[in-house]
Protein backbone atom coordinates (compact mmCIF):
# COMPACT_ATOMS: atom_id res chain seq x y z
CA UNK A 1 0.00 0.00 0.00
CA UNK A 2 2.81 2.60 1.37
CA UNK A 3 4.79 1.19 -2.22
CA UNK A 4 2.12 1.72 -4.31
CA UNK A 5 1.51 5.24 -2.81
CA UNK A 6 5.03 6.15 -3.01
CA UNK A 7 5.06 5.23 -6.40
CA UNK A 8 2.21 7.49 -7.80
CA UNK A 9 4.13 10.25 -5.95
CA UNK A 10 7.15 9.36 -7.53
CA UNK A 11 5.58 9.33 -11.18
CA UNK A 12 3.62 12.58 -10.16
CA UNK A 13 6.46 14.53 -9.08
CA UNK A 14 8.79 13.51 -11.78
CA UNK A 15 6.56 13.31 -15.07
CA UNK A 16 6.81 16.13 -17.43
CA UNK A 17 3.84 15.52 -19.94
CA UNK A 18 1.17 17.72 -17.13
CA UNK A 19 0.81 21.39 -17.37
CA UNK A 20 -0.89 23.81 -15.08
CA UNK A 21 -0.18 21.71 -11.99
CA UNK A 22 -0.87 23.12 -8.73
CA UNK A 23 1.91 22.78 -6.30
CA UNK A 24 -0.17 23.04 -3.42
CA UNK A 25 -2.35 20.18 -4.51
CA UNK A 26 0.70 18.49 -5.11
CA UNK A 27 2.36 18.74 -1.94
CA UNK A 28 -0.97 17.93 -0.41
CA UNK A 29 -1.16 14.89 -2.22
CA UNK A 30 2.28 13.70 -1.08
CA UNK A 31 1.85 14.17 2.53
CA UNK A 32 -1.06 12.32 2.64
CA UNK A 33 0.68 9.58 0.81
CA UNK A 34 3.15 10.00 3.19
CA UNK A 35 1.44 10.19 6.33
CA UNK A 36 0.02 6.85 5.20
CA UNK A 37 -2.18 6.44 1.70
CA UNK A 38 -5.18 8.38 3.16
CA UNK A 39 -6.28 9.48 -0.18
CA UNK A 40 -6.15 7.25 -3.36
CA UNK A 41 -7.02 10.36 -5.73
CA UNK A 42 -2.79 11.56 -5.26
CA UNK A 43 -2.98 13.19 -8.88
CA UNK A 44 -3.33 16.93 -9.63
CA UNK A 45 -3.31 15.87 -13.24
CA UNK A 46 -6.76 16.48 -14.67
CA UNK A 47 -5.95 18.52 -17.57
CA UNK A 48 -5.88 18.28 -21.38
CA UNK A 49 -2.53 17.53 -23.99
CA UNK A 50 -2.75 18.90 -27.50
CA UNK A 51 0.17 17.48 -29.63
CA UNK A 52 0.10 19.55 -33.20
CA UNK A 53 2.06 18.73 -36.80
CA UNK A 54 2.27 19.55 -40.11
CA UNK A 55 4.20 16.79 -42.83
CA UNK A 56 5.64 17.87 -45.75
CA UNK A 57 6.50 15.65 -48.07
CA UNK A 58 8.28 16.09 -51.47
CA UNK A 59 9.44 13.16 -54.40
CA UNK A 60 11.74 13.98 -56.68
CA UNK A 61 11.37 14.78 -60.86
CA UNK A 62 8.37 15.78 -59.60
CA UNK A 63 6.76 12.74 -58.43
CA UNK A 64 3.96 12.66 -55.24
CA UNK A 65 3.67 15.25 -53.13
CA UNK A 66 1.77 15.68 -50.29
CA UNK A 67 0.81 17.70 -47.03
CA UNK A 68 -0.84 16.29 -43.73
CA UNK A 69 -2.19 18.50 -40.61
CA UNK A 70 -2.53 16.24 -37.56
CA UNK A 71 -3.84 17.14 -34.07
CA UNK A 72 -4.16 14.82 -31.48
CA UNK A 73 -6.12 16.11 -27.91
CA UNK A 74 -5.73 14.27 -24.83
CA UNK A 75 -7.84 14.40 -21.81
CA UNK A 76 -5.80 13.01 -18.45
CA UNK A 77 -8.21 12.42 -16.05
CA UNK A 78 -5.81 10.68 -13.68
CA UNK A 79 -1.79 9.44 -14.80
CA UNK A 80 -3.20 6.27 -16.02
CA UNK A 81 -6.53 7.13 -17.57
CA UNK A 82 -7.23 9.21 -20.41
CA UNK A 83 -9.07 9.91 -23.85
CA UNK A 84 -7.33 11.04 -26.87
CA UNK A 85 -8.88 12.12 -30.17
CA UNK A 86 -7.11 12.65 -33.10
CA UNK A 87 -7.78 14.07 -36.84
CA UNK A 88 -5.69 13.91 -39.47
CA UNK A 89 -5.88 15.15 -42.89
CA UNK A 90 -3.30 14.49 -46.36
CA UNK A 91 -3.82 15.56 -49.49
CA UNK A 92 -1.65 13.89 -52.54
CA UNK A 93 -0.54 14.62 -55.83
CA UNK A 94 1.94 14.47 -58.33
CA UNK A 95 2.74 11.15 -60.71
CA UNK A 96 3.07 7.52 -59.64
CA UNK A 97 4.97 5.04 -61.18
CA UNK A 98 1.71 2.80 -63.44
CA UNK A 99 4.21 -0.76 -63.21
CA UNK A 100 5.07 -0.55 -66.71
CA UNK A 101 8.55 -0.78 -67.93
CA UNK A 102 10.15 1.87 -69.84
CA UNK A 103 10.53 1.56 -73.96
CA UNK A 104 12.15 2.64 -77.03
CA UNK A 105 8.65 4.20 -78.03
CA UNK A 106 6.40 6.35 -77.04
CA UNK A 107 3.92 4.49 -74.68
CA UNK A 108 0.43 5.66 -74.33
CA UNK A 109 -1.63 4.45 -71.28
CA UNK A 110 -5.10 4.02 -70.37
CA UNK A 111 -6.16 6.58 -67.41
CA UNK A 112 -7.58 4.59 -64.48
CA UNK A 113 -11.09 5.58 -65.20
CA UNK A 114 -11.08 4.84 -68.72
CA UNK A 115 -11.78 8.69 -69.88
CA UNK A 116 -8.31 9.31 -71.10
CA UNK A 117 -5.25 8.63 -71.87
CA UNK A 118 -1.59 9.57 -70.35
CA UNK A 119 2.07 9.22 -72.63
CA UNK A 120 5.49 8.46 -71.00
CA UNK A 121 7.94 9.31 -73.30
CA UNK A 122 11.03 6.61 -75.07
CA UNK A 123 13.46 5.81 -72.69
CA UNK A 124 10.94 7.34 -69.90
CA UNK A 125 9.58 5.62 -66.52
CA UNK A 126 5.62 5.50 -66.53
CA UNK A 127 4.28 7.26 -64.10
CA UNK A 128 0.37 8.45 -63.64
CA UNK A 129 -0.07 11.57 -63.97
CA UNK A 130 -3.57 11.49 -62.39
CA UNK A 131 -2.54 10.41 -59.38
CA UNK A 132 -4.46 12.85 -56.34
CA UNK A 133 -6.38 12.05 -53.02
CA UNK A 134 -7.23 13.89 -50.10
CA UNK A 135 -7.46 11.61 -47.25
CA UNK A 136 -9.15 12.51 -43.87
CA UNK A 137 -9.30 10.19 -40.63
CA UNK A 138 -10.25 10.10 -37.34
CA UNK A 139 -9.67 8.37 -34.46
CA UNK A 140 -10.03 8.24 -30.51
CA UNK A 141 -8.70 6.20 -27.62
CA UNK A 142 -9.51 5.14 -24.42
CA UNK A 143 -6.77 3.74 -21.74
CA UNK A 144 -7.70 2.74 -18.02
CA UNK A 145 -6.48 1.10 -14.91
CA UNK A 146 -8.75 -1.75 -13.83
CA UNK A 147 -7.33 -2.81 -10.47
CA UNK A 148 -3.98 -2.53 -9.24
CA UNK A 149 -2.20 -5.34 -11.81
CA UNK A 150 -4.41 -4.65 -15.15
CA UNK A 151 -4.95 -1.99 -17.48
CA UNK A 152 -7.16 -1.84 -20.63
CA UNK A 153 -7.69 0.45 -23.62
CA UNK A 154 -10.17 0.81 -26.53
CA UNK A 155 -10.09 2.24 -29.58
CA UNK A 156 -11.43 2.89 -33.45
CA UNK A 157 -10.64 4.66 -36.57
CA UNK A 158 -12.30 6.21 -39.57
CA UNK A 159 -10.28 7.41 -42.78
CA UNK A 160 -12.03 8.24 -45.80
CA UNK A 161 -10.90 8.95 -49.14
CA UNK A 162 -12.53 9.38 -52.27
CA UNK A 163 -11.71 5.37 -53.56
CA UNK A 164 -11.22 4.10 -49.95
CA UNK A 165 -12.52 4.20 -46.70
CA UNK A 166 -11.50 2.19 -43.55
CA UNK A 167 -13.28 1.57 -40.28
CA UNK A 168 -11.20 0.03 -37.46
CA UNK A 169 -11.45 -0.86 -34.08
CA UNK A 170 -9.14 -2.41 -31.14
CA UNK A 171 -8.40 -3.16 -27.77
CA UNK A 172 -5.92 -3.99 -25.10
CA UNK A 173 -4.99 -5.54 -22.16
CA UNK A 174 -2.07 -4.79 -20.13
CA UNK A 175 -0.58 -6.84 -17.10
CA UNK A 176 1.78 -5.76 -14.42
CA UNK A 177 4.17 -7.95 -13.21
CA UNK A 178 7.11 -7.63 -10.58
CA UNK A 179 6.37 -4.60 -9.19
CA UNK A 180 5.32 -2.94 -12.36
CA UNK A 181 8.62 -3.68 -13.94
CA UNK A 182 7.44 -5.70 -16.83
CA UNK A 183 4.52 -5.57 -18.48
CA UNK A 184 2.44 -8.47 -20.59
CA UNK A 185 0.46 -6.86 -23.35
CA UNK A 186 -2.16 -8.45 -25.71
CA UNK A 187 -3.36 -6.24 -28.63
CA UNK A 188 -6.28 -6.75 -31.26
CA UNK A 189 -7.05 -4.89 -34.13
CA UNK A 190 -9.84 -4.98 -36.74
CA UNK A 191 -10.51 -3.49 -39.76
CA UNK A 192 -13.16 -3.43 -42.23
CA UNK A 193 -12.16 -1.55 -45.72
CA UNK A 194 -14.11 -0.99 -48.96
CA UNK A 195 -11.69 0.19 -52.26
CA UNK A 196 -13.68 1.79 -54.86
CA UNK A 197 -11.64 2.86 -58.06
CA UNK A 198 -12.01 5.64 -59.91
CA UNK A 199 -13.35 3.35 -62.83
CA UNK A 200 -14.37 0.47 -60.99
CA UNK A 201 -12.43 -2.66 -60.23
CA UNK A 202 -10.74 -4.05 -63.25
CA UNK A 203 -9.56 -7.50 -63.53
CA UNK A 204 -6.61 -8.87 -62.55
CA UNK A 205 -4.11 -10.15 -65.62
CA UNK A 206 -6.68 -8.78 -68.63
CA UNK A 207 -5.23 -6.53 -71.29
CA UNK A 208 -5.69 -2.88 -70.04
CA UNK A 209 -8.51 -1.79 -72.52
CA UNK A 210 -8.41 1.65 -74.88
CA UNK A 211 -11.32 3.13 -73.30
CA UNK A 212 -14.11 2.69 -70.90
CA UNK A 213 -16.51 2.00 -74.04
CA UNK A 214 -14.22 -1.74 -73.65
CA UNK A 215 -16.38 -4.78 -72.08
CA UNK A 216 -13.87 -4.86 -69.69
CA UNK A 217 -14.85 -1.89 -68.11
CA UNK A 218 -18.83 -2.26 -68.38
CA UNK A 219 -18.47 -5.45 -66.39
CA UNK A 220 -16.97 -4.38 -63.46
CA UNK A 221 -17.89 -3.99 -60.52
CA UNK A 222 -17.98 -0.66 -58.48
CA UNK A 223 -16.43 -1.35 -55.35
CA UNK A 224 -14.89 -4.33 -53.27
CA UNK A 225 -13.51 -5.16 -49.83
CA UNK A 226 -10.69 -6.00 -47.75
CA UNK A 227 -11.16 -6.60 -44.24
CA UNK A 228 -8.08 -7.08 -41.20
CA UNK A 229 -7.35 -8.68 -38.00
CA UNK A 230 -3.83 -7.75 -35.93
CA UNK A 231 -2.46 -9.08 -33.09
CA UNK A 232 0.17 -7.97 -30.59
CA UNK A 233 1.98 -9.73 -28.04
CA UNK A 234 4.49 -7.31 -26.14
CA UNK A 235 6.44 -7.46 -23.14
CA UNK A 236 7.79 -4.14 -21.77
CA UNK A 237 10.45 -4.97 -19.16
CA UNK A 238 12.71 -1.63 -16.98
CA UNK A 239 16.01 -3.08 -16.90
CA UNK A 240 16.91 -0.70 -15.00
CA UNK A 241 16.96 3.04 -13.78
CA UNK A 242 17.83 3.86 -16.82
CA UNK A 243 16.88 1.32 -19.23
CA UNK A 244 13.35 0.09 -20.60
CA UNK A 245 13.28 -2.73 -23.19
CA UNK A 246 10.28 -3.96 -25.40
CA UNK A 247 10.17 -7.10 -27.47
CA UNK A 248 6.84 -7.58 -29.42
CA UNK A 249 5.49 -10.65 -31.96
CA UNK A 250 2.71 -9.48 -34.05
CA UNK A 251 0.40 -11.56 -36.26
CA UNK A 252 -1.12 -9.76 -39.49
CA UNK A 253 -4.24 -10.98 -41.57
CA UNK A 254 -5.91 -9.50 -44.55
CA UNK A 255 -8.40 -11.00 -47.03
CA UNK A 256 -10.48 -9.58 -49.83
CA UNK A 257 -9.34 -7.29 -52.49
CA UNK A 258 -5.37 -6.55 -52.04
CA UNK A 259 -4.73 -5.61 -55.51
CA UNK A 260 -3.62 -2.02 -56.86
CA UNK A 261 -6.37 -1.02 -59.01
CA UNK A 262 -3.96 0.94 -60.35
CA UNK A 263 -1.50 -0.82 -61.46
CA UNK A 264 -0.32 -2.38 -64.72
CA UNK A 265 2.58 -4.65 -65.94
CA UNK A 266 4.22 -4.78 -69.26
CA UNK A 267 4.36 -8.14 -71.35
CA UNK A 268 7.43 -8.17 -73.29
CA UNK A 269 8.16 -10.04 -76.49
CA UNK A 270 10.89 -13.21 -75.89
CA UNK A 271 10.38 -14.53 -79.82
CA UNK A 272 13.74 -13.87 -80.98
CA UNK A 273 13.44 -11.12 -83.66
CA UNK A 274 13.84 -7.66 -84.17
CA UNK A 275 11.47 -6.88 -81.57
CA UNK A 276 13.51 -9.62 -78.85
CA UNK A 277 12.64 -7.79 -75.74
CA UNK A 278 10.58 -4.54 -76.79
CA UNK A 279 6.64 -4.66 -75.94
CA UNK A 280 4.66 -7.39 -76.85
CA UNK A 281 2.07 -6.44 -79.36
CA UNK A 282 -1.80 -7.48 -78.89
CA UNK A 283 -4.80 -5.90 -80.91
CA UNK A 284 -2.18 -3.78 -82.59
CA UNK A 285 -1.02 -2.26 -79.53
CA UNK A 286 1.27 -2.51 -76.28
CA UNK A 287 0.15 -5.88 -74.25
CA UNK A 288 -0.57 -4.27 -70.17
CA UNK A 289 -2.54 -6.29 -67.89
CA UNK A 290 -4.05 -5.29 -65.08
CA UNK A 291 -1.74 -6.21 -62.00
CA UNK A 292 -3.54 -9.06 -59.78
CA UNK A 293 -2.43 -10.21 -56.10
CA UNK A 294 -3.11 -12.99 -53.66
CA UNK A 295 -6.77 -12.46 -51.93
CA UNK A 296 -5.02 -13.03 -48.18
CA UNK A 297 -1.83 -12.07 -46.82
CA UNK A 298 -0.46 -13.39 -43.52
CA UNK A 299 2.15 -11.00 -42.17
CA UNK A 300 4.77 -12.00 -38.98
CA UNK A 301 6.98 -9.43 -37.28
CA UNK A 302 9.03 -9.68 -34.31
CA UNK A 303 10.38 -5.93 -32.99
CA UNK A 304 12.62 -5.22 -30.45
CA UNK A 305 13.29 -1.62 -28.84
CA UNK A 306 15.59 -0.60 -26.12
CA UNK A 307 15.80 2.75 -24.89
CA UNK A 308 18.98 3.80 -22.87
CA UNK A 309 19.38 7.81 -21.01
CA UNK A 310 23.25 8.43 -20.64
CA UNK A 311 24.38 10.08 -17.62
CA UNK A 312 24.63 13.60 -19.52
CA UNK A 313 20.86 12.89 -20.02
CA UNK A 314 21.67 12.28 -23.42
CA UNK A 315 19.27 9.30 -25.05
CA UNK A 316 19.55 6.82 -27.41
CA UNK A 317 16.97 4.61 -28.61
CA UNK A 318 17.19 1.73 -31.21
CA UNK A 319 14.87 -0.56 -32.56
CA UNK A 320 15.10 -3.59 -35.18
CA UNK A 321 11.62 -4.98 -36.72
CA UNK A 322 11.76 -8.63 -38.62
CA UNK A 323 8.96 -9.19 -40.82
CA UNK A 324 8.18 -12.16 -43.12
CA UNK A 325 4.87 -12.59 -44.92
CA UNK A 326 3.25 -15.70 -46.73
CA UNK A 327 4.04 -13.88 -49.88
CA UNK A 328 7.33 -14.45 -49.92
CA UNK A 329 8.72 -11.08 -48.72
CA UNK A 330 11.10 -10.63 -45.54
CA UNK A 331 12.14 -7.19 -44.61
CA UNK A 332 14.64 -5.81 -41.69
CA UNK A 333 14.47 -2.40 -40.31
CA UNK A 334 16.64 -0.72 -37.90
CA UNK A 335 15.96 2.60 -36.65
CA UNK A 336 17.62 4.42 -34.20
CA UNK A 337 18.02 7.90 -32.59
CA UNK A 338 20.08 9.81 -30.52
CA UNK A 339 19.04 12.63 -28.51
CA UNK A 340 21.38 15.33 -27.20
CA UNK A 341 20.34 18.18 -24.19
CA UNK A 342 21.37 21.12 -24.32
CA UNK A 343 19.09 22.91 -21.35
CA UNK A 344 15.75 23.55 -22.75
CA UNK A 345 16.65 22.36 -26.11
CA UNK A 346 17.43 19.15 -28.04
CA UNK A 347 18.65 18.15 -31.25
CA UNK A 348 19.13 14.44 -32.41
CA UNK A 349 20.43 13.14 -35.64
CA UNK A 350 18.08 9.44 -36.93
CA UNK A 351 18.61 7.27 -38.95
CA UNK A 352 16.84 4.54 -40.67
CA UNK A 353 17.67 1.36 -42.77
CA UNK A 354 14.99 -0.92 -44.63
CA UNK A 355 15.87 -3.92 -46.45
CA UNK A 356 12.93 -6.25 -48.05
CA UNK A 357 13.06 -8.93 -50.46
CA UNK A 358 10.62 -9.18 -53.42
CA UNK A 359 6.93 -10.94 -53.16
CA UNK A 360 7.14 -14.60 -54.60
CA UNK A 361 4.55 -13.04 -57.65
CA UNK A 362 6.75 -9.35 -58.22
CA UNK A 363 7.52 -9.51 -62.16
CA UNK A 364 9.27 -6.51 -63.40
CA UNK A 365 6.90 -7.27 -66.36
CA UNK A 366 5.77 -10.62 -67.89
CA UNK A 367 7.08 -12.83 -70.85
CA UNK A 368 4.83 -13.01 -73.91
CA UNK A 369 5.17 -17.15 -74.18
CA UNK A 370 3.90 -17.60 -70.86
CA UNK A 371 2.31 -14.57 -69.42
CA UNK A 372 -1.00 -16.72 -69.84
CA UNK A 373 0.20 -18.80 -66.97
CA UNK A 374 0.63 -16.60 -64.53
CA UNK A 375 -1.98 -16.99 -61.56
CA UNK A 376 -1.06 -13.47 -59.76
CA UNK A 377 1.79 -10.77 -60.98
CA UNK A 378 2.69 -7.49 -59.98
CA UNK A 379 5.44 -4.87 -60.90
CA UNK A 380 4.83 -3.02 -57.95
CA UNK A 381 8.31 -1.67 -57.13
CA UNK A 382 7.19 -1.82 -53.31
CA UNK A 383 6.50 -5.59 -53.72
CA UNK A 384 10.05 -6.12 -55.26
CA UNK A 385 13.46 -6.01 -53.71
CA UNK A 386 13.95 -3.08 -52.18
CA UNK A 387 16.35 -0.83 -49.76
CA UNK A 388 15.84 2.45 -48.19
CA UNK A 389 17.62 4.63 -46.06
CA UNK A 390 16.28 7.93 -44.20
CA UNK A 391 18.73 10.58 -42.56
CA UNK A 392 16.77 12.57 -40.47
CA UNK A 393 18.03 15.37 -38.23
CA UNK A 394 15.37 17.10 -35.16
CA UNK A 395 15.42 20.05 -33.32
CA UNK A 396 12.96 20.94 -30.07
CA UNK A 397 12.63 23.57 -28.11
CA UNK A 398 10.80 23.50 -24.82
CA UNK A 399 9.19 26.24 -23.01
CA UNK A 400 9.03 27.18 -19.90
CA UNK A 401 5.52 26.67 -19.34
CA UNK A 402 6.27 22.82 -20.63
CA UNK A 403 4.96 23.85 -24.25
CA UNK A 404 7.54 22.32 -27.31
CA UNK A 405 8.20 23.19 -30.50
CA UNK A 406 10.20 21.35 -32.70
CA UNK A 407 11.30 20.56 -36.27
CA UNK A 408 12.22 17.52 -38.28
CA UNK A 409 14.27 17.66 -41.43
CA UNK A 410 14.85 13.99 -43.08
CA UNK A 411 15.97 12.88 -46.26
CA UNK A 412 14.15 9.52 -47.54
CA UNK A 413 16.32 7.27 -50.43
CA UNK A 414 15.33 4.34 -52.67
CA UNK A 415 16.53 2.14 -54.16
CA UNK A 416 15.31 -1.17 -56.14
CA UNK A 417 16.86 -4.01 -58.12
CA UNK A 418 16.14 -7.00 -59.52
CA UNK A 419 16.26 -8.52 -63.24
CA UNK A 420 17.53 -6.74 -66.01
CA UNK A 421 15.48 -8.04 -68.83
CA UNK A 422 16.60 -9.33 -72.10
CA UNK A 423 17.16 -7.50 -75.45
CA UNK A 424 16.05 -3.91 -76.60
CA UNK A 425 15.08 -3.70 -72.38
CA UNK A 426 18.18 -4.07 -71.54
CA UNK A 427 19.03 -0.72 -72.45
CA UNK A 428 16.00 0.88 -70.30
CA UNK A 429 16.23 1.83 -66.61
CA UNK A 430 14.06 -0.72 -65.16
CA UNK A 431 14.49 0.25 -61.57
CA UNK A 432 14.93 4.06 -60.82
CA UNK A 433 15.77 5.32 -57.71
CA UNK A 434 13.49 7.71 -55.45
CA UNK A 435 14.60 10.32 -53.93
CA UNK A 436 12.20 12.15 -50.84
CA UNK A 437 12.54 15.01 -48.52
CA UNK A 438 10.41 15.22 -45.37
CA UNK A 439 9.52 18.56 -43.50
CA UNK A 440 8.19 18.23 -39.91
CA UNK A 441 6.89 21.30 -37.64
CA UNK A 442 5.05 20.11 -34.70
CA UNK A 443 3.95 22.01 -30.66
CA UNK A 444 2.55 20.34 -28.19
CA UNK A 445 0.90 22.16 -25.68
CA UNK B 1 28.87 -37.02 -12.55
CA UNK B 2 24.88 -36.58 -11.58
CA UNK B 3 26.44 -34.84 -8.09
CA UNK B 4 29.01 -32.38 -10.09
CA UNK B 5 25.82 -31.55 -12.46
CA UNK B 6 23.88 -31.05 -9.39
CA UNK B 7 26.50 -28.86 -7.30
CA UNK B 8 26.77 -26.72 -10.40
CA UNK B 9 23.34 -26.54 -10.35
CA UNK B 10 23.06 -25.70 -7.23
CA UNK B 11 25.80 -22.69 -7.28
CA UNK B 12 24.08 -21.53 -10.20
CA UNK B 13 20.93 -20.70 -8.96
CA UNK B 14 21.77 -17.95 -6.88
CA UNK B 15 23.71 -16.67 -9.54
CA UNK B 16 20.63 -16.68 -11.88
CA UNK B 17 18.57 -15.14 -8.78
CA UNK B 18 20.93 -12.53 -7.95
CA UNK B 19 20.69 -11.77 -12.33
CA UNK B 20 17.11 -11.31 -12.15
CA UNK B 21 16.67 -9.39 -8.96
CA UNK B 22 18.88 -7.15 -11.01
CA UNK B 23 16.57 -6.15 -13.27
CA UNK B 24 14.04 -3.34 -12.63
CA UNK B 25 13.69 -0.96 -10.35
CA UNK B 26 12.01 0.09 -7.10
CA UNK B 27 9.28 2.56 -7.29
CA UNK B 28 11.26 5.23 -6.06
CA UNK B 29 13.76 4.82 -8.62
CA UNK B 30 11.36 5.79 -11.47
CA UNK B 31 12.52 9.04 -11.64
CA UNK B 32 14.40 9.02 -15.45
CA UNK B 33 11.95 6.46 -16.94
CA UNK B 34 8.56 8.43 -15.72
CA UNK B 35 10.22 11.10 -18.08
CA UNK B 36 8.07 11.72 -21.28
CA UNK B 37 10.98 11.18 -23.20
CA UNK B 38 11.91 8.14 -22.02
CA UNK B 39 8.38 6.66 -22.96
CA UNK B 40 8.96 4.21 -25.52
CA UNK B 41 6.98 6.00 -28.29
CA UNK B 42 7.87 9.44 -26.90
CA UNK B 43 6.65 10.92 -30.11
CA UNK B 44 2.91 9.67 -30.93
CA UNK B 45 2.38 11.97 -34.06
CA UNK B 46 5.79 11.98 -35.44
CA UNK B 47 5.56 8.05 -35.20
CA UNK B 48 2.55 8.03 -36.94
CA UNK B 49 3.52 10.40 -39.45
CA UNK B 50 6.46 8.15 -40.28
CA UNK B 51 4.74 5.20 -40.46
CA UNK B 52 1.59 6.84 -42.53
CA UNK B 53 4.77 6.86 -45.06
CA UNK B 54 6.66 3.83 -44.82
CA UNK B 55 3.24 1.79 -45.48
CA UNK B 56 2.65 3.83 -48.46
CA UNK B 57 6.32 3.46 -49.73
CA UNK B 58 7.51 -0.12 -48.02
CA UNK B 59 5.89 -3.45 -47.76
CA UNK B 60 6.53 -3.49 -44.25
CA UNK B 61 4.39 -2.52 -41.33
CA UNK B 62 3.57 -1.94 -37.78
CA UNK B 63 5.84 -3.86 -35.28
CA UNK B 64 5.89 -1.66 -32.54
CA UNK B 65 1.76 -1.18 -32.87
CA UNK B 66 -0.48 -2.16 -35.43
CA UNK B 67 0.69 -1.96 -38.88
CA UNK B 68 -0.71 1.34 -40.33
CA UNK B 69 -3.60 1.02 -42.23
CA UNK B 70 -6.82 2.41 -43.25
CA UNK B 71 -5.50 3.56 -45.94
CA UNK B 72 -5.56 3.17 -49.66
CA UNK B 73 -1.80 4.06 -50.72
CA UNK B 74 -0.46 0.23 -50.43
Amino acid sequence: MADKDLEVVAVAVTKNTHKNRDLAQLLTAASCALIGGISPSVNAADSWDVDSAFLLYSESDGRVSAAEPVISATKNYDEETKLTFKIAADTLTGASPNGATPSDHVQTFTSPSGKGSYDAAAGEQPLDDTFKDTRIALSTNWSAPIDRDWAYGVGGYLSKEHDYQSLGVNGSLSRYLNQKNTTLTLGLNLSSDTVNPEGGVPTGLVQVPLNNSDSEFTQRTDSDNKSLVDAVFGITQIINRKTIMQFNYSLSTSSGYLTDPYKIISVIDDNAGTNFGGNFQSGSRDLYLYEKRPDSRLKQSIYWQTKYQFDNDDILDVSYRYMFDDWGINSHTIDAKYRIHFDNQYLEPQLRWYTQSKADFYHRYLNSSDYTNADFASADYRLGDLDTYTLGLKYGYKFADETEFYTRFSVYHQESSGDKGYGKLTSQELYPGLDAAMLIVGYKF
Amino acid sequence: MQKIISVIGLLAVPIILSGCSDVGVKPWERDILAQQEMNLISDPIENSLNDHIYFSKEASSGGQGFGGGGCGCN
